[in-house]
């Protein structure tokens, strides 16, 4: 092995750093990003105005949410396809609450804990029953999207109450989406990266049984990492049901799909154990500004998904390029 | 004797790394020929080459005196060259016959799978090996490491290999496995068959082999016939060093029991275990793979608790129901696999490290990352690690580095109770010793080790103490003044069967 043997000095380890940073997947995001909004806004430059860039920001800010919850849970080593339902269920739950005549902050709060409520009980069967959350959450989809449709019938929910719509304010001018999701990523980056419970998330979604033996308890780390993504799920979907001034008490489709999109494009490795939720937030950013820029040049919207479906192949490709390359130097 | 076999100024480098640089090395038809090196030193890279997984960048291959190029593992076993690598490449849910003739299966007139011929054939190649009772009926799951590692060798036969590369055979198998592997390795040799050995055991190379080769550092460092060498040479060779012991156990004050296991039971792994290791002591337990041993030591670690029994933590009496607790208790467990008990291979060394005492380098919520990476840097100087620095991925470092990775995360939590489960295996020469004067000095300061290994020279070396497992009980205690590798090997492999044991 020719690793070098040298302590390293400080002035090393910066480099190092800086290098690190450079080769991000976030800073990889984050260029396409900017070179999508230069391109775009150069071929068509109301794609740059005020109003589209609002648009793009605040009418995906709840995937940028949900996604951060769905990355903890992939770095768990766990994923949860039944997130598009849920919010779909608890946008309805909220909405009725609302127009019941139940406190504002009462229709705001209740779908936290309810969405807490519903992935603790996935995180038990989990954690404690040794069953694969794949599975538990795909029957988890499918009671919450059919009980939803048998209850409501899929009516639209309207007369919400004057001062519910919490995704319409802007707070110092800014729009409360766009404040919830920088302060929820920056939130939870930090939470992921400098605590003690993110480092064990990182542990177990690694090598569980290692963490295990070094002492970690796994069964609490999943019950935290699938509560935790609850009460994302939750906000996620209050901002979904307060955007506009009705809701459709149906479930999104393909919204899953859409939020597990963004933790992957973002860096999270789908085997546990790496990724970031600073790169899931890009990534949902970026998702959206494709979507947006498609209308722009005069493609049609319809093939957004596909290239949704190119961007997972390409970053799960770059990610095995880089082990593959990382393999063979040792 | 006209070598078979040659390789000329062979070069191959991957990025960042000159994992060969003009080595040579040649095969003589019906030779043993071991290939020595510590880890890294590039005797992966060369067997790659031979294989065909890999294509040198330089340099030329001969065979039978024919310049010869393979493009693909296939190419080389078309050209009668077979590799049995460590981790055996079998299809567990097939069975013994399928998988012998994978790929190549007999078949009938009218191409359909001749499964009559192929049992048939399966079962004389197998016993051509002098291998019996192996029904190649059955799946290859079920089978032991060592009965795997059978089909593996009948495979490579099946088609017809003039030259069988073997890497680290006999790394996991028992005792008893690996003296009939010497039997098969000597048989093929006879019938003209030339045998790569790769080993990191020099006693299987002066058993077993001809010739020796040895690299370092990826550069080519000497050939040998084995006749005319001796341990110290092929040592010195290897480490560019002189070691004068390898295992140098230094004398520690040994004080009061630390450890008390009484009657532990944990069938049908183990039963009536009982021992006490005090503050300064080395135990060594010895035993073959299969004797439980291990399952003590998870048992007192907790990763799977006993039935029933007593521990005692410095004259407490303590139930042990998981890691955690074995860790509040000053207890530390380096595993045997530290590729799935040990690393958390995604992470850096910094947070492999910190792992056992995250609560302790935690202010509050938070991990304190300067102290974090003061842990790490103690580890790295204290260890010796050979990283580029803290913030390495640890899936980067050398087996032996990892291992030393394990280590210092369990010595970061300031155990007074080392339980060590093959400390040293899979490590090159180097680190071993390193390893070995480490858990001296641990002893030393006071810490008592529990140490399993199944390798006597080395359990002789270390250990003040010797217990001896077999299936599943402590049989045999040994003082370290009155142990002979004869008296510990006859009570490991039982009484009739201690003449063979004598000469592994």
């Amino acid at each position: 092995m020719a690793a070098a043997a040298l302590p390293s000095a400080p002035g090393r380890r910066l480099l190092g750093g800086l290098r690190r940073i450079a080769g991000s997947q976030e800073m990889v995001l984050f260029l396409c990003i900017v070179i999508l909004l230069v391109v775009v806004g150069t071929i068509n430059p109301r794609y740059v105005a005020e109003r589209n860039l609002h648009s793009i920001f605040l009418g995906n800010a709840y995937i940028a949410v949900a996604a951060i919850g769905m990355s903890m849970v992939i770095i768990s080593g766990n994923i949860d396809i039944s997130v598009g339902s849920l919010i779909g269920v608890l946008a309805t739950l909220s909405g009725s609450l609302a127009v019941d005549g139940y406190p504002i902050l009462v229709s705001w709060l209740a779908p936290l804990v309810v969405g807490a409520m519903v992935t603790a009980f996935i995180g038990f069967l989990v954690a404690y029953l040794r069953m694969p959350s794949i599975v538990v959450s795909l029957g988890m989809l499918s009671i919450l999207k059919g009980g939803l449709i048998s209850v409501t019938g899929g009516a639209w929910i309207t007369n919400l109450p004057v001062g519910y719509a919490l995704a319409q304010m802007r707070p110092l001018s800014i729009p409360m989406p766009i404040w919830f999701m920088v302060v929820l990523t920056i939130g939870a980056a930090l939470w992921m990266r400098y605590t003690a419970t993110g480092r064990a998330i990182y542990a177990v979604g690694g090598n569980a049984e290692a963490a295990r033996v070094s002492g970690i308890s796994r069964r609490r780390t999943i019950m935290t990492v699938f509560i935790v993504h609850g009460v994302f799920v939750g906000i996620a979907s209050v901002l979904f049901a307060t955007q506009l001034s009705v809701i459709q008490s149906t479930v999104p489709p393909n919204l899953e799909l859409t939020i597990i999109t963004a933790s992957v494009v973002g860096g999270v490795s789908i085997l546990g154990g790496t990724g970031t939720v600073i790169g899931s937030t890009l990534a949902a950013i970026l998702l959206a500004a494709i979507g947006s820029s498609l209308i722009f040049v005069g493609i049609s919207p319809y093939w957004l998904r596909a290239v949704q479906g190119f961007l997972i192949l390409i970053t799960v490709l770059a990610d095995l390029i880089r082990r593959r390359r990382q393999a063979r130097a040792r | 004797m006209q070598a078979v076999l040659e390789l000329d100024d062979i070069s191959k480098s991957f990025p960042g790394v000159q994992a060969l640089d003009r080595v040579h090395f040649n095969v003589r038809a019906g030779e043993v020929h071991a290939l020595l090196g510590e880890n890294g030193a590039g005797k992966s890279t060369l067997i790659k080459i031979v294989s065909g997984v890999y294509q040198p960048d330089s340099g030329r291959v001969l065979l039978n005196g024919r310049a010869v190029r393979f493009e693909s593992p296939r190419a080389a076993h078309a050209a009668g060259i077979a590799t049995i690598f460590q981790e055996l490449l079998l299809f567990p849910q097939l069975t013994v016959a399928e998988n012998i003739f994978m790929g190549h299966a007999p078949r009938t007139r009218f191409g359909a799978i001749d499964w009559g011929a192929m049992r048939t054939r399966a079962e004389e190649i197998l016993a051509s090996l002098d291998i019996h009772g192996l029904d190649v009926s059955r799946d290859v799951g079920a089978l032991t490491v060592g009965n795997r590692q059978r089909v593996e060798i009948a495979k490579a036969l099946s088609q017809n290999a003039r030259i069988l590369i073997m890497d680290e055979p006999t790394a996991a198998l028992a005792e008893a496995d690996v003296l009939h592997l010497f039997r098969i390795v000597r048989l093929l040799r006879e019938r003209g068959v030339s045998i790569v050995y790769i080993s990191h055991r020099l006693e299987e190379v002066f058993q077993l082999a001809d010739r020796v080769t040895v690299l370092r550092d990826g550069a080519f460092v000497g050939s040998r016939q084995v006749a005319e060498t001796s341990r110290g040479e092929l040592i010195n060779m290897m480490v560019g060093r002189t070691i004068s012991n390898l295992f140098p156990k230094l004398d520690a004050e040994i004080g009061e029991p630390v450890l008390e296991v009484k009657d532990l039971q944990g069938p049908p792994l183990f039963h009536d275990v009982s021992l006490q290791l005090r503050a300064g002591e080395v135990v060594g337990l010895a035993g073959l793979v299969g004797s439980g041993r291990s399952e003590v030591a998870q048992a007192i670690f907790g990763i799977k608790p006993a039935d029933a029994g007593e521990i005692r933590v410095s004259g407490q009496r303590v139930r042990i129901a998981s890691p955690g607790q074995a860790k509040r208790l000053g207890i530390a467990y380096v595993p045997e696999d530290r590729g799935t008990q040990g690393l958390i291979r995604p992470m850096r060394l910094r947070e492999n490290v910190s792992l056992a005492v995250l609560r302790q380098v935690a202010r509050g919520w938070f991990v304190d990352r300067r102290a974090e990476t003061e842990l790490a840097d103690r580890s790295i100087r204290q260890l010796d690690i050979r990283a580029s620095g803290p913030e390495q991925l640890v899936a980067k470092l050398s087996g032996g580095n990892q291992q030393k990775v394990v280590l210092g995360k369990w010595l970061a939590a300031k155990p007074r109770v080392l339980l060590m489960d093959e400390p040293t295996r899979g490590v090159d020469i180097g680190a071993k010793s390193e390893i070995h004067r480490l858990m001296s000095g641990l002893a030393q300061s006071g810490l008592a080790v529990l140490m399993i290994s199944s390798e006597l020279p080395e359990i002789m070396g270390m250990s003040d103490r010797i217990l001896v497992m077999r299936e599943g009980t402590i049989v045999a205690e040994f003082a370290r003044a009155t142990a002979t590798q004869e008296a510990i090997a006859a009570a490991m492999m039982s009484e009739q069967a201690a003449p063979v044991a004598a000469s592994a």
